[in-house]
């Protein structure tokens, strides 16, 4: 089944995908400033931020009001405002987008909470094709290392509370995120997704996201992308 | 368009609910559906009492009014930004939130469930303002079927004196301001509501709709709603065992 309306607009929209504690975000940050250094006009949208739909989102967390169904409604509501509003139509005028996280992440999440995978995926038919998409590969036990290691405190939805599976919140953290990882891992090859080793250290992975982006984009910012300087500007790593 | 003659009431269209037991449904839903100002809000006060009246526990149910989301999309509308797919799965997670915290336990109980529309004013909003059918028809694909969906249809005109005598005034949402189908309130509002009569005029054929001509006093509308549901009733009678088996669209004939 097609997913995705194809981008005919100027910009160039960039995702990063993967498991909590894969370091995407910290990948996504380098590379947006990276861009915005060599004259790109770059935005940045992440997952479940939309302030019309968040205040509905957050007081549904915290009175543990949904199901696997209103869950994924909920998510798609926060997706396709971020879209309509924001994502859409900076690219139409040449912008750079990093996203933090895409439909693929609705598109692993929700499936292993039950619910029906080409319910959801038509859900995002609406979302517009990624230029780029990188997947930062981690074994499990490195990215619950990053996560359970740290001062974070685990969350019922983000532990998969919700699905039974274990009564110790860290237990079912670690279960959920092993079955979304192997969401993600059937998903590199029918996706396209470009695959980096997240367990390199994170110059070795950020050296080779600008290699990716220089080999697909050019290393002159090609023609309709909008720039914030006169001159144009050419990547290097 | 896919069509729906073939499902049992209470199954579910195309996409099967996690977690949910539907052999366990036992009550019976009513679906009233139509444009904006046809009627329906009086209609479903009145069967309501007629059927309380008769011994049944009623729900009613309307959209909007989801413990979820309810609040959220009242937020949104009075916004300038809500978008058109937006607002399609705003209403859509509303209609799952009290599907299945409302609705489903109420059948579960042996309710009667009155809504006050259902996925199809959903479905024909998103449709009148451009957006792709087969995405919306998925989309809202695990609602249940109804025992019953009754399209209250009358004319734009019809609906302009409801809402310029009735009202008083036009509302933005239902003259489709979001898209400025007009120079102004009362264009895009004739302009809105003619697609959206098409686009449920449309729907009545695969989704089994019920056609009741809404442009008669409400009292002889009220009758006709009676009568039919009286049918439905008669053709699936509730109680402890199995449901009867029922074809929609298969209704006993009238008199």
């Amino acid at each position: 089944m097609s997913v995705f309306v194809p981008n005919r607009g100027p910009g160039r929209l960039i995702v990063v995908e993967g498991i909590d504690g894969s370091g995407k975000s910290t990948q996504i940050s380098l590379l947006s400033q990276w861009l915005r250094a060599r004259g790109y006009a770059v935005a940045f949208s992440e997952w479940n931020s939309s302030p019309m739909v968040c205040e509905t989102t957050r007081r549904g967390k915290k009175k543990e009001m949904f199901t696997p169904t209103t869950f994924s409604l909920i998510h798609a509501t926060d997706f396709a405002d971020r879209l309509e509003r924001y994502v859409v139509p900076l690219l139409k005028a040449g912008a750079v987008v990093c996203a933090d996280r895409y439909a693929y992440t609705a598109f692993a999440r929700d499936v292993v909470r039950g619910v029906d995978r080409s319910w959801v995926r038509n859900l995002y038919r609406f979302a517009l094709k990624p230029h780029l998409v990188f997947y930062f590969k981690t074994p499990l036990e490195v990215a619950l290392g990053r996560i359970l290691g740290g001062r974070h405190a685990l969350k019922y939805y983000e532990a998969g509370m919700d699905l039974d599976l274990s009564r110790n919140i860290e237990e079912s953290f670690r279960i959920f995120q092993g079955r979304i990882l192997a969401e993600y891992e059937s998903m590199i090859e029918e996706m396209g997704f470009h695959v980096i080793d997240a367990t390199k250290s994170i110059q070795a992975q950020q050296r080779e996201m600008r290699s990716i982006v220089i080999r697909e984009f050019g290393s002159r910012r090609p023609a309709g992308v909008l720039g914030t300087e006169g001159g144009i500007a050419r990547l290097r790593k | 368009m896919r069509d729906y003659a073939n499902k049992e009431p209470l199954s579910y269209y195309m996409t099967e609910l996690p977690g949910i037991d539907y052999s366990s449904l036992q009550g019976r839903l009513i679906v009233i559906e139509g444009p904006d100002a046809v009627g329906r809000s009086t209609q479903i006060r009145r069967l309501k009492a007629w059927l309380e009246d008769m011994g049944h526990a009623v729900l009613d149910t309307e959209m909007a009014r989801s413990a979820l989301a309810g609040k959220g999309i009242k937020e949104a509308k009075l916004g300038n930004t809500l978008g058109p797919i937006t607002m399609t799965l705003y209403y859509m997670t509303d209609f799952a939130d009290r599907l299945e915290n409302e609705i489903i336990p109420a059948l579960r109980a042996g309710f009667v469930v009155l809504t006050d529309r259902y996925i199809f004013s959903i479905m024909a909003r998103a449709i009148a303002r451009g957006e792709n059918r087969t995405w919306i028809e998925h989309a809202a694909g695990f609602a249940l079927v109804p025992h019953a969906v009754f399209y209250l249809r009358a004319e734009v005109k019809d609906l302009i004196s409801r809402v310029a005598v009735g009202r008083g005034q036009f509302d933005y949402w239902e003259s489709g301001m979001d898209l400025r189908f007009g120079r102004d309130m009362f264009d895009s509002f004739v302009h809105y509501q003619a697609r959206l009569i098409r686009v449920f005029d449309q729907l009545a054929g695969p989704y089994q709709f019920e056609v009741v001509d809404a442009k008669r006093p409400p009292g002889i509308v009220l009758d006709t709603l009676k009568a039919s549901i009286e049918r439905v009733f008669k053709a699936t009678p509730t109680g402890t065992g199995k449901r009867k088996k029922l074809r929609r669209g298969a209704l006993p004939a009238r008199g």
